[in-house]
C-alpha cells in the first residue's frame, strides 16, 4: 500500500470513527477539552518532543528480517490505537505522532535505534520490541536514559523494570489457568513437553512442570526441544506416539510451527482424539499453518480474535478496515493494541508527559475499552488479564472454551516454580 | 527407558522410526541436488539456494490458489502442476542471474559466497515485499494429508512417501542428465578445462548457464514439495541453507554419489539420535561427528580423483 492510500484510508477511518463514537463502549476515554490547555512546560518538564499540539512516540519493531512474520501485526495495531487517540482528541489535548524505527530482526540495531529515539527524538514513550532477546537488548537503554517501554509479548517473565510497562502476560499468567483446565476438563495427568530451543520455552516448560508435578500431581513423561527453525518432528512424533500423554504441550515457534503441526498431521496424530495445548500459536500463526492442519487443538492465552465482546467487535472492524478484510488478529497483535491506550491513560492520570510521573502513575490505570476485556496495570508493571482456553476450528479462529472468573495476578516472579 | 513398553509397542516404533529416518534422507537429497550441482559442478557457492527453494514454494502456492479460484475440480493434481511451473520459476531466474551475476565470477569462488548471500537478502526481501511479511499457508488436496494405515500403531504419511518418491526420480533424472547424456559430458567438460572445453567447440557460456538453471529449476521443485512439511514465507528459505551445505561439503563437492551418501549418513545419525536425546542435543552431536570427519577427510566422503 503506497503513503498515499494509507493516509486516505486512514482518514476515512477517522471520519467513521467520529461518526460512530457515540456508539464506542470506551466512554471514559473521551477527550477532556479542560486537560487541552494544561501548557507545555507543565506536562513536560524533561525536555521530551511535546508541544503545544503534538507529542512524539515512537514504534520500534521489526519490519524487515525473520521477525518481521511476527511482528507486523504489532505495528499495524500499535497504528491503529495512535490513529483512534488521535481521533478522540489525543493525548492531553495534544496529537500522538510517531516515529517509526526498524530493528530488522537483530538486537543490537534494536538497541541502538532505541538510544536514537531516546536521545535525538526524545520520544515521550516507545512502543516496541517483541522477542525477549530483543527487549533484553533494549531495557538497559530505556533505563539509562529514562524512557518508557511499552513491551506486546506474552513472555517467561523474571523481569520488573520501572521504565517498562509489560501489555503481554508473563508465563504464570497465561500457562496455570490452562494447565488446571486440561487437567480438570479433560482428566489430564501426563504431559509430553515440546518447544524451541531458547529462553521462554525452556522457563515456560520449567513453571509447567512444576505446577503439573506438585500442584496436579502428574507426570511429565517427555520434555523436548529443538533449535529454533527446525523442520523435522518426525523423530519426536514417534516418541510421542510410544508414551501416549493424554496432553501434548507445545511452545515451538516461528517457521517450526508449521512444520510441526502438518507433520503431526500427517503421522495419524488426530488432534479431536489426542488434546493438544499450545502456548505459542495465535491466529497469526495459523494463518501459515492452515487451519485444516491444527483444527482441534487447544491454545491458552489471554485474546482469541473470536471474543464475542463490543469493544472486542469494534476493535476488530476497525483493525480490517485499516489493515484489510484478510489480516488475522493474534494475541500479541491485541497486546500492541494496549500499549499506546495504556500510556495515554497513564498520562492523563499523571497529568504529565514526564517519564518518572507516567511509571509512578502507572499502577492502578485501568483500560476499560480493551478488545480482551478489562485489564489494569498491577504495581509490577504487568496486566491483570483474563486467561482463556480457545479450540482451533478450520477457519484457523479459535471458538472460546474456558476462561478464568476473574483477573488473573501477574507475578513475574513466581515462588515455588524457579 | 523401554522397560514400560511391549514388544510389539516397540518394534512398531522402530519401523516408524526408520520411516522417520528414510523421511529425512529423502529431504536431505532433494535440497541438497541442486546444490550438488551449482556448488559440485561448477564451484559456484551459492547462498540464495534456500531462496530458489522458496521461490519454488511461492509459485505453488499461487498455483493452489489459482486453482481454488477458477478450477476447483482439478484441485486433487493441481500440485503436479505447481512442481513444472516451480521449476520452471526458479529455473529461469537462475538464468537470468547467471547472466547477470555469477557468470562475472566464475574466476572468484569466493566472490559468488559474498554476491549470492546478498542476493539472498534482496530476494527475502523481495518477497516480502510482494507476499507480505507473513507466512503463507498452502493448501494441499485431500489425497495428500493424512497417512497410510498399516496396522493400529505403524501409520506412514503419505507426504513423506511423495517426498521419497520424488527424490528418486529426480535423483536418476540428474544422474542420468550428468553421467550418460551428452550435454552432461559437456558440462563436466567445462567444470574440469574451460578453455579446452570451448577449444573443442563446447559453447561454455551456454553450459554455464543451464547447468546453474538446472540446479535452481531443481531448488524450485524441492521448495515446492517442501510446502507438505515446511512453512513457506520470506526467509524460510534460511531453515535449509545450512543443512544443505552440509550435506553437500560432507559428501564431497564434486560426486553425485557422495551428496547421497553423506545424506544418508546425517539422516540416519541424526534420526536415531533424536529418538534417545532431546532435538537439540542430537543436533549438536552429529554437528560434531561431521566435523570431526571433516577434519579427518577434507575433500569429503567421496572425491574425484583428478590429476593435479
Amino acid at each position: 500500500m503506497s503513503e498515499d492510500e494509507a493516509k486516505g484510508l486512514q482518514s476515512a477511518f477517522r471520519r467513521k470513527l467520529l461518526m460512530g463514537m457515540a456508539a464506542l463502549p470506551a466512554i471514559g476515554l473521551l477527550p477532556r477539552p479542560s486537560l487541552a490547555d494544561v501548557p507545555t512546560s507543565v506536562v513536560n518538564t524533561t525536555g521530551l518532543a511535546v508541544t503545544d499540539t503534538e507529542v512524539t512516540v515512537g514504534i520500534l519493531h521489526s519490519a524487515t528480517g525473520t521477525m518481521a512474520i511476527s511482528e507486523t501485526g504489532s505495528i499495524e495495531s500499535e497504528k491503529l490505537a495512535i490513529e483512534q487517540i488521535n481521533a478522540a482528541g489525543g493525548v492531553l489535548g495534544r496529537k500522538i505522532k510517531f516515529i517509526q524505527e526498524d530493528g530488522a530482526s537483530d538486537w543490537p540495531t534494536f538497541a541502538e535505534k532505541a538510544k536514537k529515539l531516546l536521545v535525538n527524538d526524545k520520544v515521550a514513550a516507545i512502543m516496541g520490541c517483541w522477542t525477549s532477546a530483543s527487549r533484553k537488548a533494549v531495557l538497559p537503554v530505556v533505563e539509562q536514559y529514562n524512557g518508557m517501554l511499552y513491551y506486546p509479548t506474552f513472555y517467561e517473565g523474571l523481569e520488573q523494570s520501572k521504565n517498562v510497562i509489560y501489555t503481554g502476560q508473563e508465563a504464570t499468567q497465561q500457562i496455570l489457568a490452562g494447565l488446571n483446565w486440561v487437567n480438570k476438563e479433560k482428566g489430564a495427568k501426563s504431559f509430553f513437553f515440546i518447544g524451541s530451543d531458547y529462553i521462554w520455552p525452556r522457563t515456560s516448560n520449567k513453571i509447567a512442570r512444576k505446577h503439573v508435578e506438585n500442584v496436579l500431581k502428574g507426570k511429565v513423561v517427555g520434555e523436548e526441544y529443538y533449535p529454533l527453525g527446525n523442520t523435522q518432528f518426525n523423530s519426536v512424533i514417534n516418541k510421542i506416539k510410544l508414551t501416549k500423554p493424554d496432553v501434548i504441550f507445545t511452545d515451538v515457534v516461528g517457521g517450526s510451527n508449521v512444520a510441526f503441526y502438518k507433520q503431526l498431521k500427517a503421522a495419524g496424530i488426530d488432534l479431536s482424539k489426542q488434546t493438544l495445548l499450545t502456548i505459542s500459536v495465535t491466529e497469526d500463526e495459523i494463518d501459515g499453518i492452515g487451519g485444516e492442519n491444527i483444527a482441534g487443538a487447544y491454545a491458552c492465552m489471554k485474546y482469541f480474535q473470536s471474543l464475542d465482546n463490543p469493544n472486542n467487535k469494534a476493535f476488530v472492524a476497525a483493525f480490517k478496515k485499516m489493515w484489510g478484510e484478510k489480516t488475522v488478529i493474534g494475541d500479541v497483535t491485541q497486546a500492541a493494541y494496549l500499549g499506546p491506550w495504556l500510556w495515554k491513560l497513564t498520562v492523563e492520570k499523571a497529568g504529565s508527559f514526564d517519564v518518572d510521573k507516567v511509571a509512578a502513575a502507572s499502577p492502578g490505570v485501568e483500560f476499560k475499552g480493551a478488545p480482551e476485556g478489562y485489564v489494569r496495570i498491577h504495581e509490577n508493571h504487568h496486566l491483570w488479564s483474563k486467561t482463556r482456553v480457545g479450540r482451533a476450528k478450520l477457519d484457523g479462529q479459535f471458538e472460546l472454551v474456558y476462561e478464568t472468573a476473574d483477573l488473573v495476578e501477574p507475578d513475574p516472579f513466581p515462588k515455588g516454580y524457579q | 527407558m523401554f522397560g514400560d513398553y511391549s514388544i510389539g509397542d516397540l518394534g512398531s516404533i522402530f519401523v516408524m522410526q526408520g520411516f522417520a529416518g528414510l523421511i529425512l534422507f529423502s529431504v536431505y537429497v532433494l535440497m541438497a541436488l541442486g546444490l550438488a550441482i551449482i556448488f559440485g559442478q561448477m564451484g559456484v557457492i551459492n547462498m540464495a539456494h534456500g531462496e530458489f527453494m522458496i521461490l519454488g514454494a511461492y509459485v505453488t502456492w499461487m498455483t493452489s490458489n489459482v486453482f481454488q479460484a477458477y478450477l476447483p475440480g482439478l484441485f486433487a493434481g493441481y500440485f503436479f502442476l505447481a512442481m513444472i511451473l516451480a521449476f520452471i520459476a526458479s529455473g529461469a531466474l537462475g538464468m537470468l542471474v547467471e547472466w547477470a551475476l555469477i557468470r562475472h565470477l566464475y574466476k572468484r569462488p569466493l566472490d559468488t559466497l559474498l554476491a549470492t548471500w546478498g542476493l539472498s537478502l534482496i530476494l527475502q526481501q523481495a518477497y516480502r515485499s510482494v507476499f507480505g511479511a507473513r507466512e503463507v499457508g498452502v493448501e494441499l488436496p485431500q489425497w495428500m494429508l493424512g497417512s497410510l494405515h498399516v496396522t493400529d500403531s505403524i501409520e506412514v504419511p503419505i507426504n513423506g512417501i511423495f517426498v521419497m518418491c520424488l527424490t528418486v526420480l529426480i535423483t536418476l533424472a540428474v544422474a542420468y542428465i550428468m553421467y550418460k547424456s551428452r550435454w552432461g559430458r559437456q558440462v563436466r567438460a567445462v567444470v574440469q578445462n574451460r578453455v579446452m572445453a570451448g577449444a573443442v567447440g563446447i559453447n561454455t557460456e551456454k553450459v554455464d548457464r543451464y547447468t546453474f538453471a538446472l540446479g535452481c529449476g531443481i531448488a524450485g521443485v524441492a521448495g515446492s514439495a517442501f510446502t507438505m512439511i515446511g512453512s513457506t514465507g520470506p526467509t524460510s528459505g534460511q531453515l535449509y541453507i545450512v543443512d544443505t551445505f552440509l550435506v553437500v561439503v560432507f559428501g564431497g563437492a564434486a560426486s553425485l554419489l557422495g551428496t547421497i551418501a553423506s545424506a544418508f549418513s546425517i539422516s540416519q545419525t541424526q534420526s536415531t539420535l533424536e529418538f534417545f536425546m532431546s532435538g537439540s542435543m542430537a543436533k549438536v552431536l552429529t554437528l560434531l561427528a561431521v566435523v570431526g570427519i571433516l577434519m579427518l577427510r577434507p575433500q569429503g566422503l567421496f572425491a574425484l580423483k583428478v590429476r593435479k
